[in-house]
């Protein structure tokens, strides 16, 4: 099962910038580019781990703040001639609210 | 015995002579001893780039072609500043306004041209200005200080160029033109309207059909008026109207003179033993002012003189290009319309681009291209070659690459490119000539390319074929360390986009973005981290540091761990401390359960492993200790380690501790190109280990000796000595004048001795010890940029600047997400 859950609004996050959010599944890096598009992904670099969330965002992408890998925020997939990705997980906007949709069968289960 | 040498008398020093003598000591090194006469008092430079000079692009320096060392290697005798008044041809000898008299036996004239100026009342005001040689930019750049207003009169290249490069000083600036559209005899109708557009879009204010009646102003220019009736007010007019041929002094010695210096094809006056070539002479009926044909004569007079006589000047269409970045300019041939042409054209508004081609009997006589001028070569070339182009015609404006081959991939269109095409317009060298010389002479470089065959010498606006010529014929070995651009998202390097960001007043990443036409919307995280320093670097009072462009750690202040975790370095000034700021960590440590405490290299404490949400938490109780930031994560300055020095040492000279700690609190929280780290030492012996960093000082008997550029990381590198100053006082003025020139020239996270290898020791000390209105101004410029600069970030985040950084925007917990 899973559900369109609110994270917090638009605002926020800082343009060009990412907020956490914690879930059942582990941390979560929601992104906000130049344009106003939002972006959620696992907070763990597909390399060594590193926290994305805190990483420079450009364009639709992040630069990993450990190891510079550059990964894309739409497809989680790492840039360049690295390999690797993340989960990406859908949002949704409802004006300024964002949405994400997260699994709830674990937590059901519980 | 060798033969008796005959001498070469040169009159005038300019590019054309400049490079008839360059190919005069190829052909024959050894023919004629060699004496030239200069009005200008410097060497010989390239006029063409007058125009970067003027708009802050580039240095006088950097357009040097022959600096002094040239003349001496060639045994050449250069008279600077000396303008020849007359020539005796009876006795064969001239003499200069300073009264030398050299005798010759072959005579080069080449006075060049004097602007054209327009007799109206008021010409002479001071004031009013022409274009034409350096004193003239100088005095531009004088007059742009007081960011006052400027007119330009004449709407064609300098004029255009003039106007551009005031307008980038700072000043407001008017065009008048006297037709209807700009540049009029490059350009038809529309491509003059594009380019007024373009010209409008910089801030420059363009009036055509203005007539200019008269000059006014009382004792300096205070305006213009044109003959509808109309004042405009200026404290600056340049006229940029045309230039006349200067045949004054030939005039006078007897020589033939029509517009210009007549001569023959082989350059030759009315006097066999007198050539005349550069913008002066007039060859077949005509004069020049671009520099093809001009080097073209010097081509021809080296050879005559050195005993060719079958060499002849030819006549050629030149394509004109305009030197104002961001405008793409080409025009060549015959423009006009006629009942036996027809034209191609093709226009894109959305993208400015517009290009239209005239043809007769199917083949191409004029080219005006705008907006998108990279076919230009490949049409002149057409032109010149006389192409059928009837087969290709349907996609002919498309340019090179949509005939045949693979569309759009600018490398097969310059592999497609005949070994006989013109790639440098400027010295007519073909693609043949450059790619024969880097197989044969094994270039590796765009500067050993300019060296061996001059291609991109001049104007440089062929630099981009050079470089695909030699990646081309060399594959991956052709590293273009010439200049490397910053990231992906520009072609600029570095040092360019420092220069640029200086000299067009560009005080936000956005406007570097835009002006700089960046590649990418927001770039990367390598240029954007850069960008923002230089930023803060230059406008230190009006720019908004950009932190979403910083590195993590300068963004929350601490160092991040490999498992997300940061860690945290107070100050300790000079490496002193205290039993309550001692007690202050342990309690800290204890609180937030800190697992690893660690003393660091610097003299200071580290506590290692903490959470990012307790980061505020663990700054509040360390400032209530009186800690300050550590700036540990800083590209800033970092420590001043020091010894114990003459309060406690036997061996201490001078008291390093004091001199480090003054050092540490009057220098921190500013930020460098990458991260400085000092030392101060009280004696030779060096506890402090000074001489291994970014800037040291040993303390002696006789005062304090400064060293810097020394590495021990990735390099290991002893420092080198600036030099030995006598009081506390000096010492501390001289490490901040240094500092501050480090951070206004060095390039984002080149370490100090990477820059000073780059500029120079020699340059470095130059300015710092020996030039003292320079350090004056360099320390200054440190001081007014501190007022911004220490404030410490660790208590503006305790009070609760940037909150969102050490929280989560939410957590969902399991009730939350089973609903």
């Amino acid at each position: 099962m899973s559900d369109w859950i609110a994270i917090g609004s638009i605002n926020d996050i800082p343009r060009r910038g990412a907020r956490c959010v914690m879930t059942p599944q582990g941390r979560i890096a929601v992104f906000r580019t130049m344009e106003d598009q939002v972006f959620a992904i696992d907070d763990h670099c597909p390399h060594k781990g590193g926290p994305l969330s805190q990483g420079i965002v450009h364009g639709a992408s992040v630069t990993c703040p450990l190891h510079n890998w550059v990964i894309s925020l739409e497809t989680g997939k790492a840039l360049g001639a690295d390999e690797g990705s993340v989960r990406t997980i859908p949002l949704k906007l409802d004006g300024d609210s964002i949405l994400a949709h997260l699994e709830t069968t674990s937590v059901a289960a519980e | 015995m060798a033969e008796q040498k005959q001498k070469l008398v040169v009159v005038g020093n300019g590019m054309a002579p400049g490079r008839a003598l360059e190919h005069l000591l190829e052909l024959a090194p050894d023919a004629y001893e060699i004496v030239i006469f200069n009005a200008e008092p410097r060497v010989n430079y390239d006029r063409i780039m007058l125009s970067p000079v003027l708009s802050g692009e580039k240095e006088f320096e950097e357009i040097i072609i022959h600096g002094d060392g040239w003349y001496i290697k060639h045994g050449i005798t250069l008279y600077k500043g000396h303008k020849v008044v007359n020539i005796d041809r009876e006795a064969k000898t001239v003499t200069s306004d300073a009264g030398t008299t050299e005798s010759y036996d072959k005579l080069l004239i080449a006075t060049g041209s004097v602007p054209f100026i327009l007799p109206l009342p008021g010409k002479d005001l001071p004031g009013v200005l022409t274009y034409r040689d350096l004193d003239d930019v100088n005095a531009m750049l004088l007059a742009a200080q007081s960011r006052a207003k400027a007119i330009v009169i004449g709407g064609g290249l300098l004029g255009l160029e003039a106007a551009a490069g005031l307008a980038s000083r700072g000043m407001e600036v008017t065009v008048l033109h006297v037709m209807p559209t700009l540049m009029e005899r490059q350009l038809d109708p529309a491509a003059g309207y594009l380019l007024e557009k373009a010209v409008e879009a910089r801030g420059i204010k363009v009036i055509t059909k203005a007539n200019t009646k008269e000059i006014i102003g009382d004792g300096k220019v205070e305006g213009v008026l044109l003959a509808d009736g109309t004042t405009l007010p200026a404290d600056l007019v340049v006229m940029a109207v045309g230039i006349r041929p200067n045949g004054n002094l030939a005039k006078d010695a007897g020589l033939e003179v029509n517009r210009g210096i007549v001569t023959n094809a082989g350059m030759r006056t009315s006097d066999p033993d007198i050539y005349s070539i550069g913008e002066c002479a007039e060859v077949g009926g005509q004069c020049y002012g671009l520099v093809a044909p001009l080097y073209e004569m010097a081509r021809v007079v080296a050879a005559q003189l050195a005993g060719d006589l079958s060499a002849a000047f030819v006549h050629s269409e030149t394509p004109t290009k305009l030197k104002v970045t961001g405008i793409n300019l080409f025009s060549v041939g015959d423009l006009g319309e006629g009942d036996d042409r027809q034209e191609i054209v093709l226009r894109d508004a959305a993208a400015g681009v517009y290009k239209r081609l005239v043809l007769k009997d199917n083949r191409i006589i004029g080219t005006v291209l705008y907006g998108e001028t990279s076919d230009g070569a490949w049409f002149h070339d057409l032109t010149k070659k006389r192409t059928d182009i009837s087969e290709m015609r349907e996609t002919l404006i498309f340019g090179q690459s949509y005939q045949g081959g693979s569309p759009l991939d600018p490398m097969a269109a310059v592999a497609a490119l005949p070994d006989d095409a013109e790639i440098c317009g400027c010295n007519g060298i073909c693609k043949g000539k450059i790619t024969g010389a880097i197989t044969s002479k094994g270039l590796t470089s765009l500067d050993d390319v300019r060296a061996h065959t001059k291609a991109s010498a001049s104007c440089g606006s062929c630099t981009g074929l050079v470089e695909q010529l030699l990646t081309l014929t060399l594959g991956d070995k052709y590293n273009p360390s010439a200049v490397t651009p910053m990231c992906g998202c520009t072609d600029l390097g570095h040092d360019d986009v420092r220069r640029l960001i200086k000299a067009k007043g560009l005080k936000s990443i956005p406007a570097v973005m835009q002006e700089l036409e960046w590649k990418t919307s927001c770039g990367c995280a390598k240029c954007r981290p850069a960008l923002n320093y230089y930023l803060v670097a230059d406008w230190p009072d009006e720019y908004a540091d950009d932190y979403q462009s910083r590195f993590i750690n300068e963004r929350v202040h601490a160092n991040i761990q490999k498992d997300g975790t940061y860690s945290v370095v107070p100050r300790m000034w000079g490496g002193m401390t205290t039993s309550s700021e001692l007690r202050a960590i342990a309690d800290v440590v204890d609180k937030f359960e800190i697992p690893a405490v660690k003393v660091t290299g610097g003299q200071r404490i580290d506590m290692l492993g903490v959470k990012k949400e307790d980061l505020p938490a663990v700054w509040a109780d360390l400032g209530k200790a009186g800690f300050v930031s550590g700036q540990a994560y800083a590209k800033g300055l970092r420590t001043v380690k020091t010894c114990v020095g003459s309060d406690w040492c036997r061996f201490g000279t001078q008291d390093s501790t004091g001199l480090g700690i003054r050092i540490e609190k009057f220098m921190w929280g500013s930020w460098t190109p990458a991260k400085l780290k000092m030392g101060v030492s009280g004696c030779p012996r060096n506890c402090a280990e000074a001489t291994c960093k970014d800037i040291g000082i040993i303390c002696v008997d006789s005062g304090y000796e400064i060293h810097f550029a020394g590495a021990a990381g990735l390099d290991i590198k002893g420092t080198e000595v600036l030099g030995l100053v006598k009081t506390e006082d000096e010492a501390l003025e001289h490490v901040v004048a240094l500092t501050q020139m480090y951070r206004e020239q060095a390039r984002y996270l080149e370490r100090i001795y990477k820059w000073a290898k780059r500029v120079g020791l020699d340059e470095i000390r130059r300015q710092i010890m020996t030039d003292a209105e320079k350090r004056k101004g360099f320390f200054d410029r440190f001081v007014f940029s501190q007022k911004f600069a220490q404030v410490d970030p660790w208590s503006e985040r305790v009070s609760g600047v940037d909150k969102h950084e050490f929280k989560p925007m939410a957590t969902i917990g399991y009730a939350q997400a089973a609903e």
